[in-house]
C-alpha cells in the first residue's frame, strides 16, 4: 500500500534521484572560465563605451555568477524546487530594485 | 454522542477521563528540559508564554496612551515621554507580539502534525529562533528601561538618525535580532512543508492553516532581511555618520523609507496570513462544512504574499516620493484588496447552509470577519491617492490599523489559541467565562476605536499628544472602550492558568474537527504518531469523520 | 475508509537500502530526504543574503546616478591590480571549496582536508589584501567621517608627461560626495569581508572535524551546504568589484 509513496524508481521525487558527483574537470573548465571572464571585464573597463561599460560590466558579473550557482553550487543538477528557490530570490531582489526606481527616476523627469 | 443543537462539544465522560500519562509535557522533567528541548510543541509553549508577556507590556503602554488622550492637554506626561510610550507600544506589539503570535505559537506545535510529521525540520534552529526572539526582547526592554526610544516603531530618518539621542541603536538592534528569528521560523516552516509531509498528504489536502503559515514564511524569508540591512544603516548613520539618509551629506532621508517599508508593508500580510488561516479552520469546524472554494483560498493566500511585496510606497504617498509612482502604487494597493476579499468571499460562503455553533472560538471569529472587513476596506480608501493626503498621519490610519491588527488578527490569535488550547494542554477552558470575553473585547473594541475614524476625518493627527478640545468626547469614548478591551484580554490569561490545573478533560477530538491534529490524544506525544499517518482524504471530510467515529481507534499513549 | 495512524507498518525500509548513518536524525524518513531538507534550508537562508545585501546595492545604484562625477573619481582611487588580484584569489578560494565537496564525496579524507585549508589560506590572503587596501585608505584620509580630506579631488595631481591632470577636478561640494562612495565602499566591502571572516572561523571548525573523519563516510552535507555559503559570498564580491573599482577608466575622457 505505502509502495506508491516509496517507488525507487520514482526519479521525480528527488529523494530518489541519481546522485552525481560532478568531476573535477568540470570544477577546472568552470574556474578557468571565471578568471577569463575577470580579465575581460577589467579590459573592458579601459576601453571607453559610453553608456554601455556599466552594462556590460553587470552582464559579465551576471554570467560569472550564473557560472557559479549552476556549476559550483550543483543547481543545475539539483530539482526544479531548488532552481525555482534560486529564481524567487533573485526575482525579489529584481522587484526591490526596480520598484523602487520607479520613484527615483520619475521624480525629476529628464533630470536623472 | 452529544450533539445537542446548541453545541458541537463533545468531551469523554469525566467521571473517568484522564489526561494521557505519557505526552509531550510529562515526557522530560527540569527546567533544562524545556531550555533545550527540540520539540516543536514545547518551543510553542515557550513562545505562548513570552509573547503573553510582551503583550501585556505592550497593552500598559497602550493603557498610558490612552489615559493622556483623556483630555485635551498635555497633562499626564511630557511630550517627549508621550513619544516614547507610542513608540514602545508599537515596538512591542508589531515585533515581539504580532509577527510571531500566529506563527511560533500555533504554527510551530501544529504545522508538523497537521501534516503528518514528527517534528520541524530543524528543530535546533526552532530552539534558537526562541532564543534571538528572547534576546531581541531583552535590547528592546532595555532601551525601555534605559529611557526609551521615540522615534515612533518606523525609526523615520532623519529624526531617528539626527535629531533625537535616545536608544535608537539599542531598539534598532533589538528589532534586528528579532528579524532573524523570524527568519528562522519561516525558513524551517518551508521546508517542513515542502519536504515533510505524509504519504498522501498532498498540497492540496494540507489544511489551509498550513497554506497561509506557507505565504507567511515566504514574507519573513524574503522580506526580513531588507529590515535587517536598514536598521544596520541606521545604527551605522547614528554611530559613524556615514551619510546614506543625511540630506547635508548627500543622502535621501527617503531611501531609509523605502527600504524600511519593502520589510514592513509584507510585514502587515505576515502578521494576518496566518490568522486568515486559523479563521479557515475555526469556521470550518464550527460550520460543520468543508471550506468553500479550497483551492481559491489556497492561492488567495499565496497570492497576497506576492502581491505585497509590490505596494510599499503607499505608506509614503505625502513623503515626497514622485507623483508617477504614487499612482502605479496606488493601483497595485487596489489589487491587492481583492484576495483578501476573495477569502472573506469564501467564508461567508462557508458559512452558508453550513449547522453554525457559537462556541467561543467561533465568537471571535466573526468577530474577525466583521472587523477585518471594516479594516481592509479603509485601507482600500487610504489607498486612493486624493483620500489619503487628507486622512493619512492622522487617527484614520490609527483606527485603520487598529482594525486589521487588533480587530483582525488578535481576534483570530484568540480564537485559535481558544481553539486549540484544548489540545494542547489537554483541558477544556471554561465556556460562560470565555464567551463573556470574547463579547467584552469585541464591544471594547469598537468602542475604542470606532471613534478613531471620525477623530481622523475631522483631522485630529496621530502620535500628538494634545488636541484641540472639540475632540474630547470621542477620545473620551476611545478610552473608556481601551479600558473595557482591556478587561477583555486579562480575563483569558486568568481563565487560560486556571484551566491548566482545573479544566474538564478535553479528550482526542472535543470539537469533533477534521485534520490530523485531532485524531491524536491531547495533549500530543512527543513524537505526535505512533505510526507514520498515511492520508487518503481530503481536508475537511466531515462525512469521513462521522463514519470513522462509529469505529473509533484511540490512540492513548 | 478507517483511520490509519495505528494500522500502518514500517513497510518501505525493506524496499530499499538507505545507508542508516550516525547523523540520521529521527525526524526524517531517510537520510536523503534529511539531505535535501538541508540544502533546501540552506539555499532559503542565502535568499535572505541576496536580500540584505540587495539594499546596499540599491543605495549604490542610486547614488552612483546621482553623484556619477564623485563616484568616478573616488572609484579610480582604489586599485585595480589589489582588486582583479583579489577576485582571482576568491574565485580560487571557491574552485578549492568546490574540489573540497567532491573530495568528500568520493570519500578522500585527505584530499578533503588540503582542500579545505586551500580555501582557508586564499579567504585569508583575500581579507590580508583588503586589510592593506583599508589602511591605504586610513593612510591617505579616504575614511569618511571629521578628517576626509578631499584635496585630491578638487585639485587632481598632475599627469607629469602631458601636464594635464589625471583626473577631472571636482567642485567642492561633488567633491564632498566622494565621502558617500566611500561610505558605500566601506559598508559593502566591510559587510562582505565580515561574511568572509563568518565563513573561516566555520571552515576552521569544519577542517577539524575533516581531519576527524567526520565527512569521508557518506555524510557529506555540512560540506556541501557550507560550499554553498562560500560560494554565495563569491557571488557578492563578483558583483562588488566591477560596481566599485571598474566605474571609469577609460584614459582621457
Amino acid at each position: 500500500m505505502s509502495s506508491q509513496y516509496h517507488d525507487p524508481a520514482n526519479v521525480i521525487n528527488p529523494e530518489h534521484a541519481e546522485h552525481r558527483i560532478v568531476q573535477p574537470g568540470t570544477y577546472i573548465a568552470v574556474y578557468v572560465t571565471l578568471l577569463v571572464f575577470t580579465g575581460i571585464t577589467v579590459a573592458a573597463a579601459f576601453v571607453d563605451l559610453h553608456i554601455f561599460n556599466p552594462i556590460l560590466a553587470v552582464a559579465i558579473a551576471c554570467i560569472k555568477a550564473v557560472i557559479v550557482i549552476l556549476f559550483f553550487m550543483h543547481v543545475i543538477f539539483q530539482s526544479k524546487l531548488i532552481k525555482m528557490t534560486v529564481a524567487a530570490g533573485f526575482f525579489t531582489f529584481l522587484i526591490l530594485i526596480t520598484m523602487t526606481l520607479t520613484d527615483y527616476i520619475s521624480r525629476a523627469w529628464g533630470r536623472w | 454522542m452529544s450533539t445537542t443543537s446548541t453545541t458541537i462539544v463533545n468531551l469523554p465522560d469525566q467521571r473517568t477521563a484522564t489526561i494521557p500519562k505519557k505526552n509531550y509535557i510529562t515526557a522530560e522533567d527540569g527546567l533544562l528540559s524545556w531550555l533545550l528541548t527540540g520539540d516543536h510543541k514545547r518551543i510553542a509553549m515557550l513562545y505562548l508564554v513570552s509573547i503573553t508577556f510582551f503583550f501585556f507590556i505592550g497593552g500598559a503602554f497602550a493603557g498610558l496612551i490612552r489615559l493622556e488622550l483623556l483630555t485635551p492637554q498635555p497633562d499626564l506626561v511630557a511630550s517627549d515621554t508621550y513619544n516614547k510610550l507610542f513608540s514602545m507600544h508599537g515596538i512591542v506589539m508589531v515585533f515581539l507580539f504580532l509577527v510571531p503570535s500566529v506563527p511560533a505559537t500555533l504554527g510551530n506545535f501544529l504545522i508538523p502534525i497537521m501534516i503528518g510529521a514528527k517534528d520541524l525540520a530543524f528543530p535546533k534552529i526552532n530552539l534558537l529562533s526562541w532564543y534571538l526572539y528572547m534576546a531581541g526582547g531583552l535590547f528592546t526592554l532595555a532601551a525601555l528601561v534605559l529611557g526609551g526610544v521615540d522615534t515612533g516603531w518606523t525609526f523615520t530618518t532623519p529624526l531617528s538618525t539626527h535629531y533625537l539621542n535616545t536608544h535608537v541603536v539599542t531598539a534598532g538592534l533589538g528589532v534586528f535580532i528579532i528579524g532573524f528569528s523570524s527568519i528562522f521560523t519561516g525558513l524551517n516552516f518551508i521546508v517542513t512543508i515542502h519536504r515533510m509531509r505524509a504519504p498522501g498528504m498532498t498540497w492540496f489536502r494540507m489544511p489551509l492553516f498550513v497554506w497561509s503559515n506557507y505565504a507567511a514564511s515566504i514574507l519573513m524569508v524574503l522580506g526580513t532581511p531588507v529590515l535587517a540591512i536598514t536598521l544596520v544603516l541606521v545604527v551605522l548613520e547614528r554611530t559613524i555618520h556615514i551619510g546614506v539618509f543625511d540630506p547635508t551629506l548627500g543622502g535621501d532621508p527617503l531611501l531609509f523609507q523605502h527600504l524600511f517599508w519593502f520589510y514592513s508593508h509584507p510585514a502587515v500580510y505576515i502578521m494576518i496570513l496566518p490568522g486568515m488561516g486559523v479563521i479557515s479552520e475555526v469556521i470550518s469546524t464550527f460550520s460543520r462544512k468543508r471550506v468553500f472554494g479550497y483551492t481559491a483560498v489556497a492561492f488567495s493566500s499565496v497570492a497576497i504574499a506576492v502581491f505585497g511585496f509590490f505596494v510599499w510606497e503607499h505608506h509614503m504617498f505625502i513623503m515626497g516620493v514622485s507623483n508617477y509612482s504614487a499612482l502605479v502604487f496606488s493601483l497595485l494597493t487596489m489589487l491587492v484588496a481583492v484576495p483578501s476579499a476573495i477569502k472573506v468571499f469564501n467564508w461567508a460562503f462557508t458559512l452558508q447552509k453550513g449547522s453554525i455553533t457559537f462556541e467561543t472560538p467561533m465568537l471571535y471569529a466573526f468577530a474577525f470577519i466583521g472587523l477585518f472587513t471594516i479594516g481592509g476596506l479603509t485601507g482600500v480608501f487610504l489607498g486612493s491617492l486624493g483620500m489619503d493626503i487628507h486622512l493619512t498621519e492622522t487617527y484614520f490610519i490609527v483606527a485603520h490599523f487598529h482594525y486589521v491588527m487588533v480587530g483582525g488578527m488578535l481576534m483570530a490569535f484568540m480564537s485559535g489559541v481558544h481553539f486549540w488550547w484544548p489540545k494542547m494542554v489537554g483541558r477544556m477552558y471554561p465556556e460562560s467565562l470565555s464567551k463573556l470575553s470574547a463579547v467584552t473585547s469585541f464591544i471594547g473594541f469598537n468602542l475604542t476605536f470606532m471613534p478613531q475614524f471620525i477623530l481622523g476625518y475631522l483631522g485630529m493627527p496621530r502620535r500628538y499628544h494634545s488636541y484641540p478640545a472639540e475632540y474630547q468626547v470621542l477620545n473620551v469614548l476611545s478610552t473608556a472602550g481601551a479600558t473595557v478591551l482591556g478587561i477583555g484580554f486579562l480575563l483569558p490569561l486568568i481563565y487560560l492558568a486556571w484551566s491548566l490545573k482545573y479544566g474538564a478533560i478535553a479528550g482526542n477530538n472535543p470539537w469533533q474537527a477534521t485534520g490530523l491534529e485531532w485524531q491524536i490524544q491531547s495533549p500530543p506525544l512527543t513524537e505526535n504518531f505512533i505510526e507514520t499517518p498515511i492520508v487518503d482524504y481530503e481536508a475537511y471530510d466531515y462525512e469521513w469523520l462521522a463514519h470513522k467515529t462509529e469505529q473509533e481507534v484511540t490512540t492513548v499513549g | 475508509m478507517d483511520n490509519t495512524i495505528v494500522a500502518t507498518h514500517d513497510t518501505h525500509a525493506e524496499e530499499h537500502h538507505h545507508v542508516s548513518l550516525p547523523q540520521h536524525r529521527h525526524h526524517f524518513e531517510t537520510e536523503q530526504q534529511q539531505r535535501e531538507a538541508g540544502t533546501f534550508g540552506m539555499w532559503l537562508f542565502l535568499l535572505t543574503e541576496i536580500m540584505f545585501f540587495g539594499g546596499l546595492f540599491f543605495a549604490y545604484l542610486l547614488y552612483r546616478n546621482w553623484y556619477n562625477p564623485a563616484f568616478v573619481a573616488a572609484s579610480n582611487q582604489l586599485s585595480i591590480p589589489l582588486g582583479t588580484v583579489n577576485t582571482a584569489v576568491l574565485i580560487s578560494s571557491g574552485f578549492f571549496m568546490a574540489l573540497g565537496v567532491w573530495a568528500a564525496e568520493v570519500r578522500k579524507k585527505g584530499l578533503l582536508v588540503i582542500f579545505l585549508i586551500l580555501t582557508i589560506i586564499s579567504g585569508c590572503v583575500f581579507l590580508g589584501v583588503k586589510y592593506f587596501e583599508y589602511k591605504e585608505k586610513w593612510e591617505k584620509h579616504h575614511i569618511p567621517g571629521a578628517s576626509f580630506d578631499i584635496s585630491e579631488f578638487v585639485n587632481p595631481p598632475l599627469n607629469p608627461k602631458t601636464g594635464k591632470p589625471i583626473e577631472e577636478p571636482l567642485a567642492p561640494d561633488m567633491a564632498q560626495k566622494t565621502q558617500v562612495f566611500f561610505s558605500l565602499y566601506f559598508a559593502m566591502t566591510g559587510m562582505h569581508a565580515l561574511h568572509m571572516i563568518i565563513g573561516i572561523v566555520l571552515l576552521f571548525w569544519l577542517t577539524w572535524r575533516a581531519h576527524r573523519g567526520e565527512f569521508s563516510s557518506g555524510y557529506v552535507a555540512p560540506i556541501e551546504n557550507f560550499g554553498l555559503y562560500w560560494h554565495f559570498v563569491d557571488i557578492v564580491w563578483i558583483f562588488l568589484f566591477p560596481l566599485l573599482y571598474l566605474i571609469n577608466r577609460h584614459p582621457g575622457t
